[in-house]
């Protein structure tokens, strides 16, 4: 056991955060965060230097890296910031699918732009009534003439709109297949039938797009089935597994870079004639917030290290988010209330932290969803 | 056990502002809330109306009603949750230094117009470097003649751009203690020297006006004082009272609506057929939070027939507002969490709340100074 990190990772880590501090404009992430902008061009450069899909194969653009270095990216760029972070992590949204299930062409032709920053992916895999799972969904794909037609309404799509492929969730032949077989579909945005109503402004992370995307007679090559039929459920149930670990990584950066503010402010920051870092209960509170934002990491590099090893845990996967976005939440508060009336402001950025830390925490799950999961492998069978 | 005894004349008064906001004030919220200001129109209709400054008497040209009037607008302000209006502090928080501490020309000049909504009132005591230790201010206030002379900023100001006359706490640099160095001053908007700065971009509170007022050599009428000189930290404490009871009874109140959304979107939102509030977890999530408004209220309630009594309570109110306002946060989370996605757009009812309500632990006082005003009382 050794929880140092290896020269090549902490090498990563140090350029993530060089990368952040050079390219993250502040005034101009507030401006984007305000306009609901993805940083497109700080992704490009992302992606040429290799920050994006470095767990893909070097082949395919990647550097053949593991979920462990794509947390250290994760928490590297949202400690700078976290909304700016947040869209550079869920840029590739959905496409380890391909990365895990999809044939070498699908790798070739989808991957490499994923990769250089060039093409956005997004999964749709959740309905209106499905709320956090995918169940029941409705989204068909129906063979014909060589085929296929997809048809349907996915909702709570991460990058709807700015993505260049979508990997839909759907139900195949279901008027003939009364197993519900599913499969996941890869469909290029700029397929005629595809409409997107814009849900709105969120709480946060808002330079990712959220939306409902629409498919209506959208026709795709045969050849865009990932995997067998069948296969899709466990597909999008195993890129969560990926997905949550990356995204409690975006929560430990989010807990962290609060964090960081926090202690910069109350070093500067002068009441009642001394430095408020002197305050024995301020103390006591940076103190409470170091600790939750080591427990983050500690959960969440474990859960990325035992990914990485082929020891795919969902109740561990589930717990790392968990504890990081529960951390994340409460630090970005904890800071606000530290920054007093400039928490506030935009300007101080730890409100965003905070919008933040709370949209992670129900974005792709939420607390009873994470819980259940985790009970589900603590209880076990129960008998009678 | 009805603690607040509202009358019959309390429900037609409640019903009829509930018509007006739901005419008048619910449809414009939303561009106020994009332009970072709210008209001056909407303030003179709510005056209009009779529901700005409640309680000032009829001889000040008020309705001279009682306390739980206000209680009543800052309930149902708290309901529709726009802070651009904002009823409470201009009727119940600014209002009453002028109507405590005014001469009778002060009050016969300003009152009126403050209840008629043609003037908009705004308190000034926290600087830049002022927040918590309010007593650290640094804008002076140098007599000259008949006039006084004013030089410094303030910040935080809310109604900041809209203001019409400022509650000014600023002191005498030559009187050496800063408890005795402050007395508060009428400092009305055009006068020479006052600038106003642009509203502040900030988490929530968006329609509201939020800024930095600037006073360089401001000269104003030796007249224009309320109160005795070197008073304004007593005349200061002496209101806290009351703004903390409001910034209490807001944050309840909010909390509230935002647990009577969510049992609502729960009792009538499907996932696989089968209804959010059918899940037992959710069931006691809810449950739980309805249990803590319910014990809150009650406390609160009785805060408010204390304060109304005329009773001292500094230690319960502030305990109020320390609870209440941490309260709202954990009750706005956890709505959210509930909700899962559908909650977290600014189209549901929760996003503006829980941006509005993170303030509320910050300002009127943090939570932090509440507990060291307690610990005081205590004579710990």
């Amino acid at each position: 056991m050794d929880f140092e990190l290896t020269r090549s990772q902490k090498q990563i880590q140090k350029a993530a955060k060089d990368f952040a501090k050079g390219e993250f404009d502040k005034q101009l992430l507030l401006e984007l965060e305000n306009k609901n902008l993805f940083p497109r061009e700080i992704w490009k450069k992302a992606g040429d230097l290799g920050f994006v899909g470095i767990h893909f194969d070097e082949e395919f653009s990647g550097a053949g890296l593991g979920i462990f270095e794509n947390v250290l990216l994760a928490e590297a760029f949202c400690s700078k910031d976290s909304t700016a972070g947040a869209a550079l992590m869920f840029a590739s949204h959905g496409s380890e699918i391909i990365l895990r299930s999809g044939t070498g062409e699908h790798k070739e032709k989808f991957l490499p732009g994923v990769a250089e920053g060039n093409m956005i992916s997004a999964g749709a895999f959740r309905e209106a009534h499905t709320g956090y799972g995918v169940g029941t969904i409705k989204t068909c794909a129906k063979e014909k003439d060589g085929r296929w037609i997809i048809d349907g309404e996915k909702a709570w799509v991460t990058n709807a709109g700015d993505a260049g492929f979508y990997l839909v969730l759907c139900l195949i032949d279901p008027e003939e297949d009364p197993g519900k077989a599913m499969g996941v579909f890869i469909v290029e945005s700029d397929l005629s039938g595809i409409t997107i109503k814009d849900s709105g402004r969120k709480l946060g992370c808002c330079m990712v797009k959220t939306a409902e995307v629409k498919f209506e007679n959208v026709q795709v090559p045969i050849s865009n089935l990932v995997g067998k039929r069948g296969q899709g459920l466990s597909q999008v149930q195993n890129y969560w597994n990926e997905q949550r670990i990356v995204a409690a990584g975006v929560a430990l950066g989010t807990a962290q870079g609060a964090l960081d503010r926090a202690v910069a402010y109350v070093k500067e920051r002068e009441q009642f004639g001394r430095k408020i870092a002197r305050f024995e209960v301020l103390q006591h509170k940076i103190a409470a917030m170091a600790t939750r934002v080591e427990l983050a990491r500690l959960i969440t590099y474990k859960a990325a290290f035992n990914f990485d090893r082929g020891q795919i845990n969902p109740a561990e996967t589930n717990m790392a988010l968990e504890v990081s976005a529960t951390a994340a939440e409460a630090v970005s508060d904890e800071a606000i209330q530290l920054h007093g009336g400039y928490g506030y402001m935009r300007e101080y950025e730890v409100e965003h932290f905070y919008r933040d830390a709370k949209f992670i925490g129900i974005h792709d799950s939420n607390q009873g969803l994470r819980l259940g999961s985790i009970a589900k492998q603590a209880i076990g069978k129960i008998k009678g | 056990m009805e603690i607040l005894k509202f009358t019959e004349e309390h429900k037609a008064y409640r019903e009829r502002l509930r018509l007006f906001l739901e005419k008048e004030v619910i449809p414009l919220i939303p561009e106020c809330e994009e332009e970072h200001i709210t008209p001056r129109s909407m303030w003179k209709k709510m005056g209009k109306e009779g529901f700005l400054c409640p309680c000032v008497p009829v001889e000040y040209g008020g309705p001279g009603l009682d306390f739980l009037y206000s209680v009543i607008v800052n309930e149902e302000m708290a309901r529709i949750c726009f802070t651009g209006l904002a009823a409470g502090l201009h009727s119940d928080i600014v209002v009453p230094y002028i109507l405590s501490y005014g001469s009778e020309r002060q009050k016969k000049h300003y009152l009126p117009e403050c209840v008629s909504g043609d003037i908009i009132a705004a308190v000034a005591m926290t600087e830049p470097d002022a927040g918590s230790d309010v007593a650290s201010m640094v804008t002076t206030a140098v007599e000259d003649g008949n006039e006084i002379v004013i030089n410094g900023s303030k910040t935080f100001i809310s109604n900041g751009v809209n203001c019409d006359i400022v509650v000014l706490a600023a002191k005498d640099p030559a009187i050496e203690n800063k408890h005795q160095a402050v007395s508060l001053y009428i400092v009305e908007a055009g006068t020479p020297g006052f600038t106003k700065g642009e509203p502040f971009d900030k988490m929530g509170w968006k329609s509201q006006d939020t800024a930095e007022l600037f006073f360089s050599d401001c000269r104003i009428p030796k007249q224009n004082r309320l109160g005795q000189a070197g008073d304004g930290f007593i005349m200061l404490m002496g209101k806290l009272q009351q703004e903390r009871l409001v910034c209490s009874l807001g944050a309840l109140f909010s909390a509230e609506t935002m647990l009577d959304y969510t049992m609502e979107q729960c009792k009538n939102t499907m996932v696989d057929g089968r209804a959010l509030s059918r899940s037992q977890a959710v069931q006691f999530a809810l449950v739980e939070m309805a249990s803590e408004l319910r014990i809150v209220r009650t406390f609160m309630e009785s805060l408010v027939i204390d304060h109304i009594d005329g009773k001292q309570i500094i230690s319960e109110t502030s305990m109020g507002k320390y609870w209440t306002t941490d309260m709202v946060k954990r009750i706005a989370s956890r709505c959210m969490d509930l909700q899962g996605s559908a909650g977290s757009f600014e189209t549901s009812s929760l996003v503006r709340p829980f941006r509005d309500n993170r303030v509320t632990s910050i300002f009127a006082g943090t939570n932090e100074i509440m507990k060291g005003i307690i610990a005081k009382m205590m004579q710990l």
